[in-house]
């Protein structure tokens, strides 16, 4: 079904994924045939323009951490393609993946594993630059005070080790390292919710800034629904490996067309005690991404499911204006 | 140790401070993780006691036989004194008694067993060789062995177990397997039939125990790539080494400047406590005639020398006790820095 359709590279679109589906294997036999295997991601298609941001929710294990890390062809895509920049870098080997880490980046859930231990935040930041060979050698460290300026940490900290830093301020060297490299496009996995609230303020404040300044590209994977409200141009909802909605902030805020999406959105809190919440309560757990269920994979779930939903899956539809989503209902 | 404390007092506070408005002009020393382990090492007594033993055993073999010119590592003392035996025999013939003497001139040209004195600080052994300085000489041989064999160790433990832990797999699984075979060959007995060859083969007396050594290098690294596989395997799943695939570094820079420095704690604890060990293996092996071979000396060919007479053992104490103490030293000493290194490393005792 994927390979009919005829790809075409949209000149404005920094990212275009099509189709992407990666799958591990659970069991092997001796032979190293595949018996069993876990459907993380499957058949997600978007185009994302220079300057936007993706919000990417969903709940945990529906398989955004894997989207985000398969688009940096951290895990290779099982099918489906990744073009990012007019190129398609789907296949291309470490070594022709090397040039383009530079132009994509990623800034990660856990700013406690993700810088190394025993280097200090000066090496840290000037290893990608001089690697890269991003400014002459004898302007890495002013280009890194420059950076680190920007990113809010002090210059004194160039000499500190990670050890010596809280969350919001490791969060930053994590973000200045992403950036040190001058990137296009930086996936952010989750690069708040380790964080307590008015830090996490901080950090999207800083986020915002920085796309502004340097007209970076985001893909922004969270659960927290708020956080993606305020920093997202468009909203992908994914539910167990598929993307069932996806569109602009406004369109899916205001009319969400996917009872996954309906019921997600039901769940944000209005902070007033005297609002009575209309709260779509979904029955049971996400089924395992191992073993998946026939039909609409929400079937399991959803509150108006029908027939249908168990036999065929829905296809993935535009419902105008690029507001897409995957449903029988709608029709 | 009060420069210390002042030290620790300014990083407290500077940490303490760190979120405030700090003023840039003020130099305040932090301290990197190297440094604190060297700070923590420093507090515990025993691992002070350790490097006190280990570095006086090195200064002790090595720069005492510069500064003691006296005697030779193979320099007999030949000053042995002429020896009179009297020997005194009766005859009765035909109820008249005579008296047989006889004189016999023993001339010796090697003052061996003497008792130690301010010619021989410590005496003489069996063949007229200054004790003492032998305990310089031989300290030499184990020291440098020992370094030697523990250096080969790690560095083809740390490449094999690097290899094997970075890329998994087929890789992981022939070198691992490789690791069991060779810790299961018996260690001894296959020294022997070596030990035989060399004995058979013209190799000098001085360099085989460096052959030797080369072989317990070869069945020893099994231990230290087990670490360091065990170590990567688990460093390699670290998000900052997903962050180092992301910014596009090369291989041997993720494995040489990402892993290894993280597994350096580990690796040199397993380096001081196996340094012991190399020690007394080597003695074992001079001890049992394997290692350095008469005329040259080791601690475990000096304790040997009981062997050839007991009257050594029960009498003459000054000849095989001093090197056991040296071996008891080294081998103590090691351990200790060992221990205190891993309490030092240990990244849950922070304080």
């Amino acid at each position: 079904m994927a390979d009919e359709r005829i790809f075409q590279y949209n000149s404005d679109a920094i990212l275009e994924v099509q189709n992407l589906r990666k799958c591990f294997p659970i069991k092997k036999t001796i032979t190293g045939k595949v018996t069993q295997e876990l459907i993380a991601v499957d058949d997600v298609s978007f185009k994302l323009s220079a300057g936007e941001t993706l919000g990417i929710v969903g709940e945990s294990g529906c398989g955004k951490t894997t989207l985000g890390r398969a688009i940096l062809k951290l895990h290779q895509p099982t099918s489906g393609r990744i073009i990012f920049e007019g190129q398609d870098i789907t296949d291309y080997k470490s070594s022709q993946m090397r040039e383009i880490r530079r132009k994509m980046q990623i800034i990660f859930q856990d700013p406690y594993s993700s810088i190394p231990p025993r280097s200090t935040v000066g090496g840290i930041l000037s290893e990608p630059v001089s690697v890269h060979k991003i400014v002459p050698k004898e302007q890495v460290k002013d280009y890194v005070l420059d950076l680190m300026d920007k990113c809010g940490l002090r210059d004194y900290y160039y000499e500190r080790y990670p050890h010596e830093f809280s969350g919001g301020q490791r969060q930053r060297i994590c973000i200045a390292r992403a950036l040190s490299v001058q990137p296009k496009l930086v996936i952010c996995d989750e690069p708040v919710s380790a964080l307590d609230v008015s830090i996490q303020a901080q950090i999207i404040n800083l986020l915002k800034k920085l796309q502004k300044d340097m007209n970076l590209t985001y893909v922004f994977i969270s659960h927290d629904l708020s956080v993606v409200k305020f920093i997202s141009d468009k909203i992908g909802v994914m539910y167990l490996g598929n993307m069932v909605e996806y569109g602009t902030k406004a369109d899916i805020f205001s009319n969400p067309l996917h009872p996954y999406t309906q019921a997600l959105f039901s769940a944000i809190p209005y902070p007033d005690p005297d609002v009575k919440m209309n709260r779509i309560i979904l029955k049971g757990d996400i089924p395992s991404p191992a073993n998946p269920p026939r039909g609409c994979r929400f079937h399991t779930r959803c509150p108006y499911a029908k027939d249908i939903c168990k036999e065929a899956a829905p296809e993935y539809k535009d419902y105008g204006n690029g507001h897409c989503a995957a449903c029988h209902l709608l029709g | 140790m009060e420069d210390v404390t002042k030290n620790e007092n300014q990083n407290e506070a500077a940490t303490a401070v760190a979120d405030t408005e700090v003023p840039l002009d003020r130099t305040v020393r932090l301290m990197s993780p190297t440094r604190m382990v060297v700070r923590r090492f420093f507090r515990s007594k025993l691992s002070i006691v350790g490097l006190i033993m280990v570095v006086s055993l090195f200064v002790f073999s090595f720069l005492g036989p510069v500064f003691y010119t006296q005697w030779g590592e193979i320099e007999l003392d030949e000053s042995g004194k002429t020896e009179y035996s009297v020997s005194q025999t009766t005859y009765t013939v035909n109820g008249k008694e005579y008296t047989l003497r006889q004189t016999t001139e023993k001339s010796l040209k090697d003052n061996f067993l003497a008792p130690p004195s301010a010619e021989h600080l410590l005496g003489t052994d069996n063949e007229g060789y200054d004790i003492f300085v032998r305990l310089m000489y031989g300290g030499r041989i184990s020291l440098i062995v020992s370094f030697i064999a523990v250096f080969l160790i790690t560095v083809l433990g740390v490449i094999m177990g690097g290899i094997a832990g970075f890329f998994g797999g087929a890789i992981d699984n022939i070198i691992m397997r490789l690791c069991d075979v060779l810790i299961c060959l018996p260690g001894v007995p296959i020294l022997l039939i070596i030990s035989t060859i060399l004995d058979a083969s013209d190799v000098d007396a001085k360099y085989r125990i460096y052959l030797l050594m080369i072989y317990l290098t070869f069945i020893s690294w099994p231990g230290t790539a087990r670490l360091v596989r065990g170590q990567i395997l688990s460093l390699r799943e670290q998000e900052y080494m997903v962050a180092a695939e992301a910014m596009g570094y090369s291989v041997p820079r993720k494995i040489f400047k990402h892993l290894v420095p993280n597994v350096m704690p580990q690796l040199i604890v397993q380096m001081s406590l196996s340094l012991g060990s190399m020690i007394l293996y080597e003695a074992t092996l001079s001890y049992l005639n394997l290692g350095v071979k008469a005329p040259y000396a080791a601690w475990g060919t000096m304790i040997n020398i009981i062997s050839t007479n007991q009257d050594i053992l029960q009498n003459h104490l000054n000849v095989w006790v001093p090197a056991g103490i040296c071996i008891v030293i080294a081998v103590l000493g090691f351990n200790f820095i060992g221990d205190g290194l891993r309490d030092a490393l240990d990244p849950k005792a922070r304080r």
